[in-house]
């Protein structure tokens, strides 16, 4: 078993899914030779060769079109737009095509295509690099929407979403793309889809998030223990369809729910998990439901990233709060 | 300064405005049955087009979009297509697609506000129609690409409108199917008015058929309602593509006879004297002019033909009006082949609230 990356566990199930499916292709901007510029697809062009990984002209709206016409055809595509921010010509193409085309042809065609990207900030990257953007895909029927936090959610989540017969849009946290190591068993085994995961058991308060903003609330649980407050950690890991029983059942035994996400507040997903619980979980609320979300700001150049991304302090707060209601 | 790069675009025409041959008949004219098929599609498609605006006239469709003046290019490249072939259709090519198998029934249930009319029983590997404009052209470089990744001797062929060659995916997908010589054949279908926008506004360019030589891709220009040449050119083509020569722009020069659709009203921008010429060089008179010089055609054929095409078209509408009723479980079928449990409440709601026509519930 290895230790490896987020970006590597990424690259293992690549690899994994090419050796194992004759039908599995990869097209994307420098992911050939390059590797990709975070070297998910290392090594993989010259391995499956230039038919099977695929260096698209710099089109974002082109490999989203390219890979229906590829998938409609019998492919099971894997296409990677570079950063998140670069999505929005390619929002076209799988909003009017990809999550629909198995609709409107009653399954006579069907769209097995994965969009990989990387999600979020923390980086100090250039503007346009460090958004998150899920909402606009969570609002289109059609799609599935997966976000992992750890390099073997990341092998298992791939390889399920290259095996699923429909669209999925995989979201990967750039700043953890090498933030640690974890042993991750080159299997072949998928995880389940639309399952989220307790990461840690608690309880006083649950605290619900996905991707990169796992760390920031773990790091918050820990705080919280120290205060003798115990807090459940939830990762959505599937951001539509979203797990809402899992979130119920940890809500119906804390009675208190902060949401954590890094996306802006307004219209952000965290608006759907709170509704949810409040249309379902009511009267086994003990507090008001708490959102702790980046700020309905423009997602901020670098210098000021680390003040929009929430972090440990402003998520105990919210704990807080609920636990003092 | 010196020239480093230079173009020019040819146009085809092998039959002009009165049914005479222009130039030398390529091999498929010397078969008289094969141009009694393309004629008999083309005034099956003029009828059918005349029975869906009528129906939609007295509310038994909805909006539709005609094709009338469109016949010979819609029919002349589906002729030169192949069966395995893939075809990305805007909404209107339904000589095209009848050629390729589509139904007429299929097409009413369409325009009928019934996705279901897409699962063509016929060409299975055909893209639906698309509404959103020029986001096809894309589909068909990926088809094409995915036809060179398995070794496949298949060609995709995208239409797109000329108002359509100003959207980006259409010079996206010719950039790519020029650095790749992808087996692609793009038809502009240039009938002059994209809705309200003549051509002359939409764009500065020469010809429609020059915007591929920018990408790498040759353009060629032929006379959109001369059935026989554009099945020339579309056999040239594709016959390129597919011995590995790449992608060709196609730009056919035809008229829409009609309104854009059923809910537009072209003689709010349109001269009614322009209508007029358009009518006296449309497709069918010169095919049928050709047909009878040539003694493979006579009235009797003809009146023989006319009442065939209406029966079959009144059997596909009453096959369209007799179709059953979809259930509200159709909107939820196909939206995932594993469908997630979410969305089972909202399928039982909308069971219980189903509401036909307008009214909602």
């Amino acid at each position: 078993m290895a230790r490896v990356t987020l970006v590597e566990a990424i690259n293992m199930a690549l690899n994994r899914a090419l050796a194992d499916d004759p039908d599995v292709v990869l097209i994307g901007e420098d992911i050939g030779l390059n590797g990709g510029v975070f070297r998910a697809t290392q090594g993989l062009q010259q391995q499956y060769g230039d038919l099977r990984v695929i260096d698209s002209p710099l089109a974002e709206g082109l490999i989203a079109g390219m890979s229906i016409g590829m998938a409609a055809q019998g492919l099971k595509v894997v296409a990677e737009i570079q950063f998140m921010g670069f999505i929005y010509p390619a929002l076209d193409q799988v909003a009017n095509h990809m999550a629909r085309m198995r609709h409107r042809t009653r399954g006579r065609l069907t769209c097995p295509v994965v969009m990989r990207m990387p999600h979020g900030g923390g980086i100090h990257a250039p503007e346009h690099h460090s958004e998150s953007l899920e909402t606009l895909f969570c609002h289109h029927a059609g799609l599935r929407v997966l976000c992992p936090s750890t390099p073997a959610a990341a092998y298992g989540l791939l390889l399920a979403a290259i095996r699923d017969p429909d669209p999925v849009i995989f979201l990967e946290p750039t700043r953890l793309y090498r933030l640690a190591r974890q042993e991750v068993q080159d299997d072949g085994v998928a995880w389940p889809l639309d399952q989220a995961q307790v990461l840690r058991e608690g309880e006083d308060v649950t605290l619900v998030t996905w991707g990169a903003m796992t760390h920031e609330t773990l790091r918050a649980a820990e705080e919280l223990a120290r205060e003798k407050i115990s807090a459940e950690v939830i990762d959505l890991v599937s951001l539509s369809p979203i797990d809402h029983a899992r979130v119920l059942e940890s809500v119906r035994h804390t009675g208190r729910l902060v949401i954590v996400h890094e996306a802006a507040r307004h219209a952000g997903l965290g608006g759907e998990v709170a509704a949810t619980v409040a249309e379902q979980a009511l009267h086994d609320l003990l507090a008001p439901i708490e959102r702790v979300t980046g700020y309905d700001t423009v997602m901020p150049y670098f210098s000021m990233e680390r003040s929009y991304i929430p972090g440990p302090g402003r998520i105990v707060e919210a704990a807080r709060r609920a636990l003092q209601y | 300064m010196k020239t480093v790069a230079q173009f020019a675009i040819a146009r085809e025409q092998l039959l002009d405005e009165q049914g005479r041959l222009t130039g030398e008949p390529p091999a498929f004219a010397a078969d008289g049955e094969q141009l009694r098929r393309m004629y008999r599609m083309m005034v099956l498609c003029r009828m059918f087009d005349a029975k869906a605006v009528n129906l939609q006239r007295t509310g038994r469709l909805g909006t539709y979009a005609p094709c009338a003046g469109q016949e010979a290019t819609h029919v002349g490249v589906g002729a030169a297509m192949r069966a395995e072939d893939a075809l990305f259709p805007v909404y209107r090519e339904y000589g095209t697609q009848l050629w390729r198998g589509v139904t007429l029934t299929e097409i009413l249930t369409y325009w009928a506000g019934d996705e279901s009319g897409t699962n063509f029983a016929g060409p299975r590997h055909d893209f639906p129609w698309c509404v959103p404009i020029g986001s096809q052209a894309p589909h068909a470089a990926g088809a094409a690409m995915a036809f060179r990744i398995r070794g496949q001797a298949r060609c995709a062929v995208a239409y797109i409108g000329d108002g359509g060659t100003s959207e980006g995916a259409f010079y996206e997908a010719i950039n790519m199917a020029g650095a790749r010589s992808l087996p692609v054949v793009f038809v502009i279908v240039n009938n002059g008015w994209a809705i309200s926008m003549p051509v002359s506004a939409q764009t500065g360019a020469q010809t429609l058929a020059q915007k591929g030589i920018a990408g790498g891709v040759a353009g060629v220009q032929v006379d959109g309602n001369d059935v026989i040449g554009v099945r020339a050119v579309m056999e040239a083509a594709l016959a390129k593509a597919r011995a590995g020569g790449g992608a060709t722009v196609v730009e056919a020069l035809t008229y829409r006879l009609s309104d854009h659709t059923t809910a537009d009203d072209a003689t709010r921008y349109r001269a009614a004297e322009e209508l007029q010429a358009a009518w006296k060089i449309e497709p069918l008179l010169r095919t049928r002019a050709y047909l009878e010089a040539q003694h493979l055609w006579d009235q009797t054929q003809e009146d023989q033909l006319r009442a065939q095409c209406t029966a079959q078209i009144d059997e596909a509408v009453h096959a369209y009006q007799s179709r059953p009723t979809p259930s509200t479980d159709s909107m939820f079928d196909h939206l995932f082949a594993n469908e997630p449990a979410t969305l089972t409440a909202q399928r039982d709601t909308a069971r219980r609230h189903p509401q036909r026509g307008s009214h909602t519930g």
